[in-house]
């Protein structure tokens, strides 16, 4: 089945069968292997890509489902040979250790600092009608769908911290 | 996963004719229960109808001063609305609670409610499952029923509905509208939607087949506090052991029974006066556990009059 779906700002067409995940379609047929498969099936997070700037989990969906959709992953991020903030704060807060769910750590934050400031409510939220201030809590719970099998947390939250700024 | 085609839906009467005249045939919205049950060989549609992109996503007011949901808002587009957060902060509070923002991204309202249960034996095609395979038996009586429900089970299925949202719209008192087959919209109470099991596991809701969800309809807010509590195992990213959503007058429990619980009992009661704990011992006379579930008995009462607590200290501020 013939799907185009625009990939890190190129459009790429495929013909799909239409069991194909948007997760291997991405790294079977267009050879970007920087998404991970983890669990495939939506509990690990390792596979979050950008879909329309929202952030999902890339084997809980049908490539054909994203026709025409703008996808971005982990290898859309840098700017050329340019780190995106967040791949340069994980290497300097040494925020993993075997790197296995790093590109989704990377894409989910990327995802979740605009959700923040865009006022999207986490459970941590107290006040449903205020600007969201990112506490250690609120990243915390709003990364919590990404899982660490090496348990850098830490490491993750201070390196999110570092480019989300200082909480209020 | 099995083989099968894929459509993408003109409009929702395309769909709901597509899905009705189609043996074997479903919806795909969002994806992110029914892909997962494909994947596991739980589901086994030969043919997707995808109503993801149909134009039901809006939020809009109501003449009466409620909310009109469209079936195909994702769950982060509700927890996120304004007036959401603003008037029925119940739900709001009872989505961020579901799932992971990844899941909530993509999961939409309609398919949040007619998710499939997490009962262990449901998802394992290797024990019996009277929901999965009528009169194969339920593996859960004498398994591994932690999750199971205390309350409408029968012999034939124990399990219990997993939605966290659809916990606060049945305490807001919310309606579905859906698109029958032969055209004709329907209205009930949310919750009228889910059937409890009885004999027949396997039917799960009083829509007809084929029929799509297509809102959720908020009545105005109503008096008194919010509030949606929600017990489980690890404090993110995990389903109910039980929960509680309390709006007003109304109290609904999660994780309870087949389906969201309207705790119209402990409503009367303390519309009476008697106390929550009074309230709970009253909606809860005829709860039972199956063994490793028994203490959901106590959870959720406990629950409930925390929550209570908690809205009667909100509505004397």
């Amino acid at each position: 089945m013939m799907t185009t779906i625009t990939v890190n700002g190129e459009a790429r067409a495929l013909d799909l069968d239409p069991r194909t995940t948007l997760l291997d379609a991405l790294r079977e047929h267009l050879d970007l292997k920087g998404s991970k498969k983890g669990c495939d099936q939506g509990q690990c997070g390792a596979c979050t890509v950008l879909v329309n700037g929202a952030r999902i989990n890339a084997c809980l969906s049908l490539a054909v489902m994203h026709d025409g959709d703008e996808v971005v992953t982990i290898e859309g991020l840098a700017s050329g040979e340019a780190l995106h903030p967040l791949q340069a704060a994980f290497l300097e807060h040494d925020a993993f250790q075997c790197g296995y769910c790093t590109p989704g750590q990377i894409c989910s934050a990327e995802a979740m600092l605009r959700e923040a400031a865009e006022g999207q409510p986490s459970q941590e939220t107290r006040d449903l009608a205020a600007p969201i201030v990112l506490t250690d809590a609120e990243i915390r719970e709003r990364m919590s769908g990404n899982i660490c099998r090496c348990s850098a947390y830490p490491q993750i939250l201070a390196a999110i911290r570092a480019v989300a700024g200082d909480a209020a | 996963m099995r083989p099968f085609t894929y459509e993408r839906a003109a409009d929702a009467l395309a769909a709901v004719r597509a899905v009705s005249t189609t043996p074997g045939a479903r919806f795909l919205a969002g994806g992110t229960n029914l892909l997962d049950l494909m994947k596991v060989d739980v589901e086994q549609p030969t043919h997707l109808v995808d109503v993801g992109r149909l134009p039901l996503a809006e939020i809009a007011e109501t003449e009466d001063g409620g909310l009109r949901i469209g079936a195909m808002t994702t769950n982060s587009q509700v927890a996120g609305d304004p007036r959401v957060r603003a008037r029925y902060p119940v739900l709001s509070q009872a989505i961020v609670a579901g799932g992971s923002q990844q899941l909530r991204n993509k999961a939409r309202t309609g398919g949040n409610l007619l998710q499939r249960t997490r009962c262990p034996y449901f998802y394992d095609p290797s024990k019996p499952c009277n929901k999965r395979q009528p009169g194969a038996g339920c593996a859960a009586l004498e398994g591994l029923n932690r999750s199971a429900a205390i309350l409408g089970a029968s012999r034939a299925c124990i399990a219990a509905h997993p939605s966290d949202m659809a916990v606060a719209m049945v305490a807001l008192g919310a309606r579905v509208e859906a698109l029958g087959p032969d055209g004709t919209r329907a209205a009930m109470p949310l919750a009228d939607l889910h059937r409890l099991p009885g004999d027949t596991p396997h039917l799960e809701t009083n829509l007809p087949r084929g029929a799509l969800l297509t809102a959720v309809i908020l009545p105005p807010p109503p008096e008194g506090g919010q509030v949606y509590m929600k017990a489980r195992d690890r404090a993110s990213y995990a389903g109910a052991l039980v929960s509680v959503a309390v709006a007003g007058p109304g109290i609904a429990l999660g994780a309870v029974a087949l389906k969201p619980w309207r705790a119209r009992k402990a409503e009367t009661a303390l519309a009476a006066g008697a106390a929550p704990a009074e309230a709970m011992a009253a909606e809860l006379a005829e709860a039972r556990g199956f063994g490793r579930n028994d203490f959901k008995i106590r959870l959720v009462a406990r629950l409930a009059v925390a929550a209570l607590d908690e809205t009667s200290k909100g509505r004397g501020a």
